[in-house]
């Protein structure tokens, strides 16, 4: 079965971060970040051409490319 | 009296700043941290009977020691100078900012922390019992707001305080059974590393996380030995928590927070809309963001060179002033030209710049701090990224190049990586910037009657077409595989304060005043002392030292189109200001540099050559000023002698192309 990722949510949509393996700088700064296990995450909008994915994690808002939004694995059930 | 170190650490966006100059006022030193490329801020105060020195730390979601900006963070918290690090929180957005101060905490640092922004939490519906935080934290919470300096005061009284008596809560803080069992163990392995003020409980959090600087230190110590046991303990916990270590370091950080989170806030949900998402769906909607866009950065440059341009007019009679007020009283000869036309002549024109600079660094302030260039890059970022290579963010550097590229230089600041930064600085002198106008407006007015504007806007379109293919070249060779991850935090808009801007603008824009007085100075006299030598010569005529460059090196431009000495010399002042091109010829002919030289260039030039010429002064390297820009901004001459390499390189190679192109197609 193919990972549900941010990538696949749509604007308004909210997921659930589950725990997701690999390293590299940019899954740790993302871990940093607070896009731990267990995190709501909702897509608050696209930017006009298609990317970033604009999202909400709680307090705070990112802008993300394609690349990095498919990087945070989420909860198949969480859509 | 008493003296102190502060240290100010905590995330990009949280008031640091504010708060640093609101304590230091202009009692402050920008520099670079020793060996680095990272902006250093410190300064100094007072308060009450203590002498305070004070450090502003690079804004930091962390500091695991990835960047230069988290190392120079780490190094400072662990030095032994400092007795207190202030760590500002954005209460908004605290669940994130906890985060750096439980690695700040982890030192076992003596730590203040300061609420920021609590009236926003508020609106918000974000709730926060600051006893309960400072309890369960084991140190003082201070609630200030940055902006109208409330509670700075107490915050320092606090912090002075607290270096009475430091605290290091670090033992209090807990990973989770499994990983501190094994931490008590290791601890006592490695009691022979000495690094900084370092406790031994970090250095073990370090080793596990696999940190390759402190793994290097350790293998230089005698506890060298006991790394083999370490790796036992690493690999038995990877495999009990599924996870590597470092990971389950951030998964526990975000677990204690968690806890005092559940404790001590009360969170609004998350699908609740803010005032900013709601800006946001203007302002970065599907259908009106890029048009906003435009709009802005239309704004931006009408404002600019509105405002600018009859200020640098003004600056420019006032030189014409002082030069018609001198010329009297100087003795006539060699002083005279020293001054008038060395020093005046060269600084002068580069000092007529300062008006648009300082403006356009205002409104670049106001459009950074109030939260929209974040969300330009955002609405570009695609564009940008797709046929460049280049973030979002640095279309805003590219922009500003039309006007002039010194500024276009110094906001690469705000491109967050290396790469980009200089990718960008090597091709924003393609730009065409307005300095060059005169000189197309004087050659198509003479060359090109019928074809002004289509000339003037094909120049434009070869400069912008280099740009980007300079900027796609360099990201597929020389910064190949560097392109950034794309993870920007999107701020929520701030009305910014006139205090921050203006501040901002001066930071800025001092720095191109001082290359002012230096470098472009030295050059200026180098270029005046060259046009008068050998002694008693007529200034700046075929037999001073710098006609004989010119004469020497015009063959070089000969297959170019424009093999007179004249040319060459022209362009060598243009090396100065792009400015003096036309001035220069001016005075080499004996004419004014306008109608006058309408009737001489026609003797030199071919409508062919003439076009040649105006590619080559495109491309070629735009001025001193720009080039001492790319020297400051990227802290490395190297780069500065690329840029100029690049520059000559490619305009001599272009106008190459055309000029004979024109001649095999029988435009000679």
């Amino acid at each position: 079965m193919k990972t549900l990722t941010v990538n696949d949510l749509n604007p308004g949509d909210i997921g659930i971060v589950r725990k997701y393996h690999g390293s590299g700088e940019v899954k740790r700064h993302l871990r940093e970040l607070g896009l731990v296990n267990g995190t709501k995450i909702k897509v608050e909008r696209r930017a006009p051409l298609g990317y970033p994915i604009e999202v909400k994690i709680q307090g705070f808002n990112l802008a993300l490319r394609k690349e990095e939004a498919e990087l945070i694995e989420l909860e198949t059930n969480s859509k | 009296m008493n003296k102190i170190n502060i240290l100010l650490a905590g995330n990009p966006n949280v008031g640091k700043s504010t708060i640093f100059n609101h304590l230091t006022g202009l009692n402050q030193h920008v520099g670079n941290w020793p060996g680095k490329t990272v902006e250093q801020k410190t300064g100094s105060f007072k308060h009450k009977e203590c002498e305070c020195e004070i450090t502003d730390l690079p804004g930091n979601y962390s500091i695991t020691a990835y960047s230069i900006e988290e190392v120079v963070s780490r190094d400072a918290i662990l030095n032994e100078n400092s007795d207190v690090i202030i760590n500002v929180l954005d209460a908004e957005n605290i669940q994130r900012n906890l985060y750096l101060t439980m690695q700040i905490l982890e030192t076992g640092a003596n730590v203040v922390l300061a609420l920021n922004m609590m009236k926003y939490a508020e609106e918000k519906g974000l709730k926060i019992n600051v006893k309960e935080l400072e309890k369960r934290l084991g140190i003082p919470v201070k609630v200030i707001d940055a902006r109208s300096g409330e509670g700075i005061d107490e915050l320092i009284d606090t912090a002075i305080n607290s270096t009475k008596n430091p605290r290091n809560v670090a033992k209090n803080l807990s990973y989770g059974l499994e990983i501190d069992e094994h931490m008590t163990d290791l601890k006592k392995e490695f009691t022979n590393v000495k690094w900084q003020e370092a406790i031994p409980s970090w250095i073990v959090i370090k080793l596990l996380e696999g940190d390759k600087e402190i793994t290097k230190i350790v293998e230089e110590s005698p506890d060298a030995k006991n790394l083999n046991k370490l790796k036992e303990i690493q690999e038995h916990l990877e495999d009990v928590l599924d996870d590597t270590l470092e990971d389950a370091f951030i998964d526990a950080r975000y677990a204690m927070i968690d806890g005092l989170i559940k404790k001590a806030v009360k969170k609004p949900p998350l699908t609740q809309k803010e005032k900013t998402d709601r800006i946001d769906d203007i302002v970065t909607n599907k259908w009106l963001g890029i048009p906003i866009f435009l709009f802005v950065v239309w704004l931006l440059f009408q404002l600019t060179f509105t405002i600018g341009t009859p200020l640098q007019d003004l600056i420019d009679t006032g030189f014409g002033m002082l030069v018609e007020y001198l010329t009297p009283l100087l003795p006539e000869g060699w002083i005279s030209s020293l001054v008038l036309n060395g020093v005046i002549g060269g600084v002068g024109g580069v000092i007529t710049f300062l008006p648009i600079i300082f403006i356009l660094f205002l409104l670049l302030s106001i459009i950074e701090d109030c939260g929209y260039l974040a969300r330009a890059a955002f609405v570009v970022d695609r564009f940008m990224h797709e046929v460049m290579g280049l973030s979002g963010k640095a279309f805003i550097p590219m922009i500003l190049g039309f006007g002039c590229d010194v500024p276009g230089i110094m906001a690469t600041r705000t491109l967050a990586n290396e790469s980009d930064r200089l990718t960008t600085m090597l091709a924003l002198p393609f730009i065409s910037c307005s300095a060059r106008i005169p000189i197309y407006a004087l050659f198509t007015a003479v060359f090109f009657q019928e074809n002004q504007g289509t000339v003037t806007f094909g120049l434009y379109l070869l400069g912008m077409l280099v740009a980007i293919i300079v900027s796609i070249v360099l990201k597929r060779t020389t910064f190949k595989g560097e392109t950034a991850p794309f993870i920007m935090e999107l701020p929520p808009y701030r009305l910014p304060t006139v205090k921050t801007s203006l501040l901002h603008m001066w930071e800025r824009g001092a720095v191109f005043l001082k290359k002012a007085g230096t470098i472009i100075l030295a050059t200026s006299l180098l270029v005046w002392l060259l046009s008068n030598l050998p002694l008693g010569v007529e200034e700046a005529s075929e037999s001073s030292l710098i006609g004989i460059i010119g004469n020497f090196i015009a063959p070089i431009f000969a297959p170019l189109g424009f093999g007179d000495w004249q040319s060459s010399v022209a362009l060598l002042f243009g090396l100065m200001a792009k400015e003096l091109v036309l001035a220069t010829f001016g005075s080499l002919f004996g004419v004014d540099a306008d109608t006058g030289l309408q009737t001489v260039l026609p003797t030199l030039y071919t409508p062919l050559s003439a076009l040649s010429f105006m590619i080559f002064t495109l491309l070629y390297v735009p001025c001193f000023a720009t080039l001492s820009a790319i020297k400051q901004e990227s802290n490395s001459w190297k780069w500065m002698f690329v840029s100029a390499g690049l520059c000559i390189g490619i305009s001599w190679i272009v106008s190459f192309v055309v000029y004979q192109g024109g001649m095999l197609l029988g435009f000679g």
